[in-house]
């Protein structure tokens, strides 16, 4: 992702640049129109991007709480967010709904893309749309059919089960039960993208190298061992990343199928800045709580950036 | 028969295990979009049944009447529309207008902004959504679409994505444009905008999806029901008590998803593309 691979050695230079000679006039009216082209774009993302980061840093030392004075208190939030059972709670669940999404989702997104790659496919072209439909439905409403599909009195899934004798009662109730049902949610959701990624990196891999495997009397195991996985490795490493940052985000099915709970086993990090920062109005608090996640994204972006850089080498 | 019809016939059989296994795997992904559909369009009754059924015995638009009462639904239809569509319009226009300049123009600095730019793609924009909204609460933007698009109308990824297009594409025209006396804007506007609609169209539906598609967003911005969007408004339906008005949902639901859907039909092949060129983020 380094400007400079895709930079052109052609660059313009307007005529107010060349040895400096140009007229004065041209200089300022060139400046001019840069800082018109760059002014709302830039002013929007100083305003509600970078700002916000400082802010949230200054809120994360302070008690406010939207009324009256705000107090510098040091580190106590960031004391209160590593020692709260609560907060702990909060981001152990956030760790565990990770640990559960991410190898689930991109497993499932490179199987099916590689079959969405098979030419002994038929009908590819008809799979690949089908089973991307999920990306167009949003997660709050994916949450919303997949509560009626797991009610425990009226909800089919529950029905067809009880046809095999396996009873799995409400769910969304159950302590254990609750957080893998969100996830399934989110994997049921989000696989597609990943599959979509996967499906545009093995298009790169050459036939041709599969069939010369073949010659040498390679089986399919070992030409996804030695061809398929090593030349998508980092294919695979982004969506790993991407994955795992959209896992620390969780939120949408959360707030609609479990609100969090049943005795906060749903709990997510996200959810807990919503919480405190909006309905318990603990600004200062959850700001720290926000600094954590937001050094953790920082820490996975950094590692996907390195990932982008060395796929966009392969591809060039 | 000989040793190649078998393995001929083998392959056939293969495809056509594969094939049906597919078959399941898409019928499984397809199974809360069917019933979406289906519930939608059941009555009241039959939705809270026990047994549960598949198709409805009696097709009605009782849901989607009952979701009209109970809910501003063609309020928050409207609203949807016009915040996704807004922030839509505001970042392709400004991501453009500044990916320009990047590409396009050499000035002092530009290396650094653009480090700038991408360096805030990190930012996840939950852990800085309290001093947004203090931001946009001392604007006075809390429940209208101001506050809705205007802190999303332009973004980083956007203007990244857009830079590398533009440098993809020939500087010959512009350069004739230049000679030719034309300003910087005739050129952006006149040369390069119309060269470059194929990655407009992929970053505009990438933008219009993911707002559409939104629930935190709308839910911190707007604290009025009728200023809610869909996915919003729809959370809503889940009472205190407990209870699902499930059928009324579904109909919601559907109503949420039809407009994408219809989007899909018509750009199918670039909107796959788009999440593809997109996964770049």
């Amino acid at each position: 992702m380094t400007a400079s691979d895709t930079r052109p050695a052609r660059r313009y230079r307007p005529p107010g640049q060349l040895g400096g000679r140009g007229p004065i006039g041209g200089q300022a009216k060139r400046r001019l129109t840069i800082a018109g082209f760059l002014l709302p774009a830039l002013a929007i993302l100083v305003l509600f991007v970078f700002w916000p980061m400082l802010s949230a840093l200054r809120l994360s030392f302070t008690d406010a709480s939207g009324f009256g004075q705000e107090e510098f208190i040091g580190l106590d939030n960031y004391v209160e967010v590593f020692s709260d059972p609560n907060i702990l709670r909060a981001m152990g669940n956030t760790v565990l709904y990770t640990v559960m999404f991410t190898p689930l989702a991109v497993i499932l997104a490179l199987v099916l893309a590689m079959a969405l790659n098979s030419p002994r496919l038929p009908l590819r072209g008809m799979f690949r749309t089908w089973l991307f439909l999920p990306f167009i439905v949003s997660l709050a409403v994916a949450a919303f059919a997949w509560q009626y599909l797991l009610d425990p009195q009226v909800g089919l899934v529950n029905y067809w089960l009880q046809t095999f004798g396996i009873r799995i009662g409400n769910v969304l109730q159950d302590p254990v039960l609750a957080m893998p049902t969100v996830v399934v949610v989110a994997v049921w959701k989000n696989f597609a993208f990943y599959m979509i990624v996967f499906l545009a990196g093995l298009q790169d891999i050459p036939s041709s190298l599969y069939e010369a495997a073949k010659m040498d009397g390679a089986g399919p195991w070992s030409r996804f061992r030695n061809i398929t996985l090593p030349l998508l490795n980092n294919t695979t490493g982004f969506v790993l990343i991407i994955a795992t940052i959209a896992a620390l985000q969780a939120f949408d099915q959360i707030y609609v199928m479990t609100g969090g709970g049943p005795y906060r086993s749903t709990q997510t990090v996200v959810m807990q800045i919503y919480q405190s920062g909006f309905k318990d109005l603990e600004l200062g608090f959850a700001s720290a709580l926000s600094y954590v996640l937001l050094v953790a994204t920082l820490i996975l972006s950094l590692v996907q950036f390195f990932f982008t850089g060395r796929r966009e080498k392969d591809t060039a | 028969m000989t040793a190649l019809d078998m393995r001929r016939r083998l392959r056939t059989v293969g495809s056509g295990l594969f094939f049906v296994a597919m078959l399941i795997v898409g019928l499984l992904v397809l199974l809360p979009i069917i019933i979406i559909v289906l519930t939608a369009f059941k009555p009241v009754a039959e939705v809270n049944a026990f047994p549960p059924s598949l198709l409805p015995s009696d097709w009605t638009l009782d849901n989607f009447t009952r979701i009209f009462t109970e809910l501003p639904f063609a309020r928050l239809i409207l609203n949807s529309f016009v915040f996704a569509g807004g922030v839509t319009l505001c970042a392709l226009v400004f991501d453009s207008l500044a990916a320009y300049v990047l590409a396009r123009i050499d000035f002092k600095g530009s290396r650094v902004l653009l480090l700038i730019i991408v360096a805030s793609l990190m930012i996840p924009f939950q852990a800085t959504l309290i001093p947004i909204y203090q931001l946009v609460a001392d604007f006075g933007w809390v429940n209208t679409f101001w506050g809705l698009i205007i802190p999303r109308a332009a973004d980083a990824f956007g203007i990244f994505f857009l830079r590398q297009f533009f440098l993809s594409l020939p500087r010959d025209l512009d350069n004739a444009a230049r000679i030719d006396g034309a300003s910087e804007f005739r050129i952006f506007r006149s040369v390069v905008l119309p060269n470059a609609v194929p990655a407009l169209l992929t970053l505009g539906i990438y933008t219009f999806v993911n707002n559409w598609n939104d629930l935190l967003w709308p839910l911190v911005f707007t604290t009025k029901q009728e200023m809610g969007t869909i996915t919003s408004g729809l959370t809503l339906l889940t009472g205190p008590s407990g209870i699902v008005p499930y059928g009324v949902m579904m109909a919601g639901s559907l109503i949420a998803v039809v407009p994408l859907a219809i989007m899909f039909l018509f750009v199918q092949r670039r909107f796959i593309e788009s999440v593809a060129s997109t996964g770049l983020k």
